[in-house]
This record gives structure tokens, C-alpha cells and sequence, in this order.
């Protein structure tokens, strides 16, 4: 046991140093979002070391003192059926735990599922992020522009990801800017996002979805809004516009580099919302031509 | 040649072609042995056709310790693939067949016949029973899970494995991303082992219901034997949900229905429910058992009665009735919204209570105590610290907010490591050690045991705790390899390490089983524990009727109250004991059940017709058939009762 005890410490003193050389992502936030949940996890940890020591305290203690090799051959254990004091502390204390825990929770939930703190009252920037077999495609609707496999967003403004999926459910994940949500083909997950610094960060598809999946990877680049606004401006220009073509093309199974288009596939390919819910979205999907996909625009009137 | 085309793998490399020469040469191997030493009769005799819980349990454990070999194979592969950044040992294809098989052939084909071994031989010898309430089903349901693993591992051989991971999400595991016959082969073979799991639960609670020994309250009952009744009615509300799950998949892939497609109004999100109505309550029908036997083996070798009993009861009855409270946790990320969550993170955070309770009342119970670190004690001292880990982290994991970070990720697969490793396979070595002396009349070597245990735990915190680290450095599960740039390299050598010292262990464990049988006593009573409930007042090896007179319980641990205080135990005298007879239709039955199986699979639908048939004509045989059993005689009975212990102490 207490060769386990000195070993198990061990490697818990070689993975701290290990980790110690920079932060692991989740807990190296870059945006309002990722940072309540870091508390969170920090909140979470503090608590739950309270419950591992006191439980290691009373095992050692235990196993060190009644370990029959200390004892009298003669000494009989006692028969001690239990004891209501004993009993309410250990369902009184976890309960205490538990319910502090919650409120914790709930309040986190709440706070991460809605915009960012502090951005409530300006116009958040909505991105349609979609993926197909291993991409992702990010349209700007208001920008009317394109990217695949990277994403570039201004910093200090609430962002608003919209994602859906063109096969398989996948899980849009940036582990510095907050948590990750799924991506399907029948719904609009809507996921709220705020990166407060800039730079580049790491996203990636969390959620298991075949051959491709370890390389179901993209880039992100959060920059202050003017460089973000002439960005757009340069793509705008130089792009080439997105065809129905070129998309069907890109939905193909496979990999593709970045790329930058003019012009979003939301056009003739509505995004599962509003009464697109719940239709057939694939590839075979017919062209309604009674679809209105004034969806995109009437939307934000909650947040004018 | 086309028809035998569909057999082929579809992604071949060297090590399946081996693997296949393998499986050919070992069959060859068990075929020429049995004919050579005459073994077919004995086999057909005393194990295909028997219908002793006992034997039955036996069956189990051998089946179950193979699937372990199998599942553990697999886990090495894929801690070798990625010890090092852009590994080439594994392509993408082959490590996704290799984690998908690992989670069901750990899950469904390892912990569940580990813990259906031990409740089978342990369940009706605690509880006084001669065997469980219906013999016969109880072989229909090993032969059923025995067929459905069988054929669950000839699919990377014949056609492919499974690659949608072992939770086979649709549309992912649906025709238009899954196209080999992989999925079929996870959707027949789990819907055959299930309804043999769905038979044994019906079974079991029967038998602790209706056949318990005179006296023996619902209060008096050991511990193991109530979390295997809670388990069990866990499995009857739980199973019929797989069952229909599985179907409705099969529907999909073989019928062209559209439940759970992309397209024409399915539902990609009703699988992931559906699977985890049964999935999480899975989870404690795993568990469950295993508290019951650390309940036993911590009572035993403190040498003391397990503190707060009534608690202990009152909580397995809680945590099962939360177990099907909490499915949604396991995709938070689903976008149901922040209501849903909150209500599912209090439902999951509260099943930490009552599993609180059971972690202090072990403690409480070896306070005072006198222990002994035997090798069961010490798997069951070290599931202590290693599963509250595991429990915190679980607590963590059920925070909704926070889990939008872990989800998917290494986090969560240290998380579940960390408590069905020390949870179920602690428990089922400790357990396995802990009877072996009643199954095989001989003990464990203890010295290698302890070697192996310490390999076990040790490699096994070894491999999972850097995962902890990786998880939240964004690594993802599931992935076949990561780059250089990520920096996850050096935290995924040492799992592999690890990994490579709990195969080590494994190994020990296998090596004891050797060298105990060529070395240890065969001397050693029936009590070799001095243990506390009814099992051990049995002749060891365990004679097939059990008790030669039926025991009479006034308290819980009614043996150690007869070796202590001389309570009588047995009353009255020997009287002619009626058996059931053996027989052969379940093991025909399942046998049919694998050809339905298989044809089901690559859509061959004359034979699956044929066999749809045969299986009724089996089930008509059973109804038409007139089988009274036998009775065996009181002097037979004296005459194998004359070296028994208890009686001998009850006529001096």
C-alpha cells in the first residue's frame, strides 16, 4: 500500500511538471466563455480534493492501525451494526457538496448557453458553421463570404455559430474560447462564443465520425475588428464566388486545404431552420424553390 | 466468385491474415485433441448439455477471461498506435475496428459474463437454493451469450469488424457511411447475447424471489446476493430497451427504413437516446455486482459485519433507481438546452451521494477490524482510492457547464476507466480469487497474485492518469493519431507504458492459474477463508445438489453465527433430493441462433427463414416435451456427505 501510495504520488509529481510547462488548453481560457467553465473545472477540482483526501486520510489511518499483523491473536472484532450520527455525516456532508455543486452548475449552464457577460447589448457576428466529411465550411451570412477549414473572428464582439452538419453528427469544439456543441443534419444548434485576445487557436470536430476524423481539424484566428473588416473587405474583392457546383464538389468526402470564397452556399442550400427544420438535407437534397431563406436576416430582430 | 466476395475483408493487413491463420490452426488444434483423448462424449456430457448453475458459472468465467485477452489485445494495439506522434502501425480504418471491438467486447462480452460467472455460481449457494429457479434457461442463456460473442469475433475474418465505436452512433453507423457488413455484425451479435442477458435477469430475480432458504428475510440476505437482485431487475427494465434500439438499427440497415437516417424524417439524435436509456443503466448493472462483492470480501477478511447494512441496501436500491435518470449526461453537447441539462446534472451528481455512502460504510466496516491483506482484500483495498478518483472525476463530468469541455475527449475516457477498471475488473479478479477454492477445490498462489495485483494497479494508473492531462489539452478520443505540434506525445508514451505493465499483469494472473493448478494443496476444507455466509458451508468441490438439508437463517451472516455463536444451520434429516435432468436444446438452440445471426448479417435470407423455424421448432420441442427430472437417493446422498464438515460437526 504504501509502496502504491509513493508510486502513485510520483506520477503525479512527474505529470505536474509535465504539465507544468505551459497550461493545458481548457484551462488556458481566451474568451468570457472558456473562462466561466475554467472556473468551473477549478471550482470542481478544489471540491472534489476535499472528498479524495478525506477519503485516502480515513484508508490509510484504517489499513495502517487495524492491519491484524499489529493486533493481539485473541482481539475479536467488535459486531457494530452502525451508528445514526455516522450515518447522517456521510449523507449530510455529500449532500451539502452536491447541492453546492448544482447551484455552481446551473448557474454556469445558464451563463455559457447564452450570450457572453458584457456583450448583451451590440449585435453579435452570426457564422453558419457547417461540416461535411472532414471539413468545415464557415459562411459570414451578413458578410457574404465563405472560408473552409479556418475561421477568422474579430475579438470583443459576441459571436454566434450556428452549426449544422452535412453527414454524421459532429462536435464543434474550440477548447480555448468555451465548450463544444453538436453539429447535425436536421437542427441548428446555436452555439455563444467571445474570444477576448487575439491570436490563433485550435478547433476541431470532438466528435468521432469516421476515416478522417483524427485530421477533422480547423484553424482559428481571432484579430481586432478593423483587421477583421478588411479581411472581409479583401475577400469580397478577390474571392471567387461559391457556385452550387464548386459546393457540391466540396462536399465530396476527403480532405481540403483552407479556402476562401465569395458568396455563401446558404443561398441554394438552406440551413436546416425555421421551416427547413426537420425536411431531408443531404446531398440529394431537391432544390425547393418556394424555400425562403429570409430566416437569416429576421432572426437577429431580438437582439436589434 | 461474387457471392464470396461480401465475405472478404474489406481493409486486409498481415496481422488479420495471422490472426485468421490463428483461428484456423486453434480450432484444427481443439478438434484433433478432443478426438485423440476421447473427450467428445465427456464434453457433450457433463458441460455442453448441463444445466448446473455451478458449471454454467464455470463456463462463464472461461468465456469471459478469453473475451478479456481478446479486449486487452486490442487495447495494447491502440495504446501502441499512439505512443508516438504519426504513428503507421494502425491506418485510420484499422483503429477505428480496433476501439470499436475493444468497448464491446470489454463491455458486453468481458464485464457483463464476469459478472453473470459469479452471480451464477455464488447466488443460489448464499441464498440456500439447490440451483437457480429455471436450470435450463439459465444454459439457453449462456449459449446465447456464447454465440453472440463467438460471433461477434469472427467479424474481422469474415467481412470486417464494426467501425462506429461501441456506441455505433447513427447516421454514422447507418448505410451511407458504414458500408461494410461491420454494424450488422454489433447489431446481431449484442441483440443474441442480449436476450440471453434479458432470460438470465428474469431468471435471477426469480431465484432470490422464490427460492430463498427458510428464514432467510429479504434483510437477511448477504450483500452480494441483494446487488445481484437489484442488478438484475435493472436488467429486466433495461435489456427490453436494447432490444428494441438494436431492431430498429437493424430495420434501418437491412430494410431500408428511415428511423434513424439523415433523410425522409429520421431522427439521428433517437439512437443516441434510445442507446443510452440502456447504456447508463448498463453502467450499474456492472457496477452493482461488483459493490456487492467488495461488501463480502471486506466483511470477510476484516474479519468484522458490514457496517450499516440497511444503508448499503437502501443505497444500491437508490442508485438503480437513479441509473435510469441520468442517459441525457452522456450528450450534454446535443444543444437540448441549459433547463434539460441543469435537471440531468443534479439527477447525475446525486447518484454521487448513496455511492458515497458505500465508499465510508467499507471504510467504517474495516475499522476495528482485523484485516488481512489476502489478494482479494488487497484488489478490494485498492479499488477504494483508485474509484473515488474515478468518482470525483464522474462528479465533474456530470456538471453540464463543464462538460462542454470534456466531452468526447481522453478526459472522459480516464473517467470511465477509472471506475469500471478498478470497479469491475478489481472486483471480478477479487471475486474469481476469492471462490476459486469453492469452484476448483485448490487456492491461488497468493504471492503471485499479490505480483499481479501490484502490476495491475500500478500500470493501471500508470496508463490512464495522463489522460486526465490530455483531455484537457484538447485531445480528443478516438483519434488514430495526432501530430507533433500538439505535444501529447510524451503523456501518451507513458500510457503506453502502462498499458504494457497491466498486460504484465495479466499475464501473472494467467501464470498463477497454471502454477496453482500443478502446486497448490488440494487440502483445504471447506472454508478456507473462515468466511461468513452460506456458500462455504457447502462440501467443496461443491456437490451437484448443493445442500444435502436445506439451511434454516436467523440472521445475515447465518454461517459465521453457526461457526461462532452455534446456531444450527441445517435441521432435520436427509431426505431424496429431485434434480433436473441435462439436455441438449439450448446449445442446439443457440447454435441455430448463431447461423440465424450470421445470415441476418450478409442478408441471406433462405437460411434466415430456415433457422427462424428451427428456433420455434426448438421452443415447440421444450413445450410438447415431458422431462419430470430425477431424484437422487438418500444413501447416495450419505454416502457422498460422509466427509463433509458441517455434518460431522453437527453429529458429535
Amino acid at each position: 500500500m504504501k509502496r502504491k501510495l509513493t508510486l502513485l504520488s510520483l506520477v503525479i509529481g512527474i505529470l505536474a511538471v509535465l504539465a507544468g510547462c505551459e497550461p493545458v488548453m481548457v484551462l488556458d481560457p481566451k474568451g468570457p466563455q472558456a473562462e466561466t467553465i475554467s472556473n468551473v473545472i477549478w471550482i470542481s477540482i478544489a471540491t472534489m480534493a476535499i472528498v479524495v483526501i478525506a477519503v485516502f486520510a480515513l484508508l490509510v489511518y484504517v489499513i495502517v492501525k487495524y492491519r491484524a499483523s499489529k493486533q493481539d491473536e485473541d482481539y475479536e472484532p467488535p459486531h457494530i451494526e452502525g451508528n445514526p450520527i455516522v450515518e447522517s455525516i456521510i449523507v449530510g456532508i455529500p449532500i451539502i457538496i452536491i447541492i453546492f455543486l448544482s447551484i455552481v452548475t446551473v448557474r454556469s449552464t445558464y451563463e455559457v448557453e447564452a450570450t457572453p457577460k458584457g456583450y448583451e447589448d451590440q449585435k453579435p457576428l452570426v457564422v453558419y458553421a457547417s461540416s461535411s466529411d472532414w471539413k468545415w465550411h464557415f459562411s459570414y451570412p451578413e458578410e457574404n463570404i465563405e472560408t473552409v477549414n479556418y475561421l477568422y473572428i474579430p475579438t470583443d464582439r459576441a459571436l454566434e455559430f450556428r452549426l449544422y452538419s452535412y453527414g454524421p453528427i459532429t462536435s464543434f469544439w474550440i477548447p480555448q474560447l468555451g465548450g463544444q456543441k453538436y453539429a447535425m443534419s436536421d437542427m441548428i444548434t446555436t452555439l455563444h462564443l467571445a474570444a477576448d485576445v487575439p491570436g490563433e487557436y485550435m478547433g476541431r470536430n470532438a466528435n468521432f465520425s469516421g476515416k478522417g476524423f483524427a485530421e477533422n481539424i480547423f484553424h482559428v484566428e481571432a484579430m481586432p475588428a478593423d483587421e477583421f473588416d478588411k479581411w472581409v473587405e479583401e475577400v469580397r474583392a478577390t474571392a471567387e464566388p461559391l457556385t452550387e457546383d464548386k459546393f457540391a464538389e466540396l462536399l465530396e468526402p476527403g480532405h481540403l486545404g483552407q479556402m476562401t470564397f465569395s458568396g455563401t452556399h446558404l443561398e441554394f442550400l438552406p440551413p436546416p431552420e425555421g421551416h427547413n427544420h426537420g425536411t431531408k438535407h443531404s446531398h440529394e437534397r431537391e432544390h425547393d424553390t418556394d424555400d425562403a431563406h429570409g430566416d437569416v436576416d429576421t432572426d437577429h430582430s431580438a437582439h436589434k | 466468385m461474387d457471392y464470396f466476395d461480401r465475405f472478404a475483408i474489406p481493409h486486409p493487413s498481415p496481422a488479420i491474415y495471422a490472426s485468421m491463420v490463428a483461428i484456423g490452426l486453434t480450432v484444427i488444434a481443439i478438434l484433433i485433441g478432443l478426438t485423440y483423448f476421447k473427450k467428445w462424449s465427456y464434453l457433450w456430457r457433463e458441460w455442453l448439455t448441463t444445466v448446473d448453475h455451478k458449471r454454467i458459472g464455470i463456463m462463464y468465467i472461461i468465456a469471459a477471461l478469453l473475451m478479456l485477452f481478446r479486449g486487452g489485445v486490442d487495447a495494447l494495439m491502440m495504446r501502441a498506435q499512439t505512443a508516438v506522434p504519426d504513428n503507421k502501425l494502425l491506418d485510420a480504418q484499422h483503429y477505428n475496428e480496433v476501439f470499436t471491438t475493444h468497448g464491446v467486447v470489454m463491455i458486453i462480452f468481458m464485464a457483463m459474463p464476469f459478472i453473470y460467472a459469479l452471480m451464477n455460481f455464488v447466488v443460489p449457494l448464499q441464498i440456500g437454493a439447490r440451483d437457480v429457479a429455471f436450470p435450463r434457461l439459465n444454459a439457453l442463456s449462456f449459449w446465447l451469450f456464447f454465440m453472440g460473442a463467438m460471433l461477434f469475433n469472427i467479424s474481422f475474418v469474415i467481412g470486417g469488424s464494426p467501425d462506429a465505436g461501441w456506441t455505433s452512433y447513427f447516421p454514422l453507423a447507418g448505410n451511407d457511411f458504414s458500408q461494410s457488413v461491420g454494424t450488422n455484425y454489433y447489431l446481431m451479435s449484442i441483440q443474441i447475447a442480449g436476450i440471453g442477458t434479458l432470460i438470465s435477469g428474469i431468471n435471477f430475480v426469480t431465484t432470490i424471489f422464490k427460492m430463498r432458504a427458510p428464514g432467510m428475510k429479504l434483510m437477511k440476505m448477504p450483500m452480494f446476493t441483494w446487488t445481484a437482485l437489484i442488478t438484475n431487475a435493472i436488467v429486466v427494465f433495461a435489456f427490453p430497451v436494447l432490444t428494441v434500439t438494436l431492431l430498429l438499427g437493424t430495420m434501418d440497415r437491412l430494410f431500408g427504413t428511415h428511423i434513424f437516417s439523415m433523410t425522409n424524417g429520421g431522427m439521428d439524435m433517437l439512437w443516441a437516446n434510445l442507446f443510452w436509456v440502456w447504456g447508463h443503466p448498463e453502467v450499474y448493472i456492472l457496477i452493482l455486482p461488483a459493490f456487492g462483492i467488495y461488501s463480502e470480501i471486506i466483511s470477510t477478511f476484516s474479519r468484522r459485519n458490514l457496517y450499516g447494512y440497511t444503508s448499503m441496501v437502501a443505497s444500491i436500491v437508490i442508485i438503480s433507481f437513479f441509473s435510469f435518470l441520468v442517459w441525457t449526461h452522456h450528450f450534454y453537447t446535443m444543444g437540448q438546452g441549459p433547463l434539460t441539462n441543469s435537471i440531468f446534472s443534479i439527477t447525475t451528481m446525486a447518484i454521487a451521494i448513496p455511492t458515497g455512502i458505500k465508499i465510508f460504510n467499507w471504510l467504517l466496516t474495516m475499522r476495528k477490524g482485523k484485516i488481512e491483506f489476502t489478494v482479494p482484500m488487497l484488489y478490494s483495498v485498492g479499488f477504494i482510492p483508485i474509484f473515488t478518483i474515478g468518482g470525483v472525476t464522474g462528479v465533474m463530468l456530470g456538471m453540464a457547464s463543464a462538460d462542454y469541455q470534456y466531452h468526447n475527449t481522453m478526459f472522459l475516457v480516464a473517467h470511465f476507466h477509472y471506475t469500471i477498471i478498478p470497479g469491475v475488473v478489481f472486483a471480478m479478479l477479487a471475486g474469481l480469487t476469492y471462490w476459486w477454492p469453492k469452484m476448483f477445490g485448490f487456492m491461488l498462489n497468493e504471492r503471485i497474485g499479490k505480483w499481479a495485483f501490484w502490476f495491475i494497479a500500478i500500470g493501471f494508473n500508470v496508463t490512464f492518469f495522463p489522460m486526465f492531462f490530455t483531455g484537457l489539452d484538447g485531445q480528443a478520443r478516438r483519434l488514430y493519431t495526432y501530430s507533433e505540434a500538439t505535444g501529447y506525445g510524451p503523456l501518451n508514451m507513458l500510457s503506453f507504458v502502462g498499458a504494457v505493465g497491466l498486460a504484465i499483469g495479466f499475464a501473472l494472473i494467467v501464470y498463477n492459474v497454471y502454477y496453482s493448478t500443478r502446486h497448490s494443496s488440494r487440502n483445504i476444507g471447506s472454508d478456507p477463508w473462515n468466511a461468513r455466509t452460506l456458500e462455504w458451508a457447502t462440501q467443496t468441490p461443491v456437490q451437484a445438489y448443493n445442500f444435502a438439508r436445506t439451511p434454516h437463517v436467523d440472521s445475515i451472516e447465518a454461517f459465521w453465527d453457526y461457526k461462532k455463536k452455534g446456531q444450527p444451520l441445517f435441521k432435520g434429516s436427509i431426505e431424496k433430493i429431485h434434480m433436473p435432468n441435462n439436455s441438449g436444446v439450448p446449445f442446439i438452440m443457440s447454435c441455430i441462433f448463431f447461423v440465424w445471426g450470421f445470415s441476418f448479417i450478409f442478408s441471406m435470407w433462405i437460411p434466415a427463414i430456415i433457422t427462424t423455424i428451427a428456433i420455434f421448432a426448438c421452443m415447440a420441442h421444450r413445450s410438447f416435451e415431458k422431462d419430470d427430472g430425477y431424484y437422487i437417493p438418500v444413501e447416495e446422498i450419505e454416502a457422498t456427505e460422509k466427509d463433509s464438515e458441517v455434518l460431522a460437526d453437527e453429529n458429535r
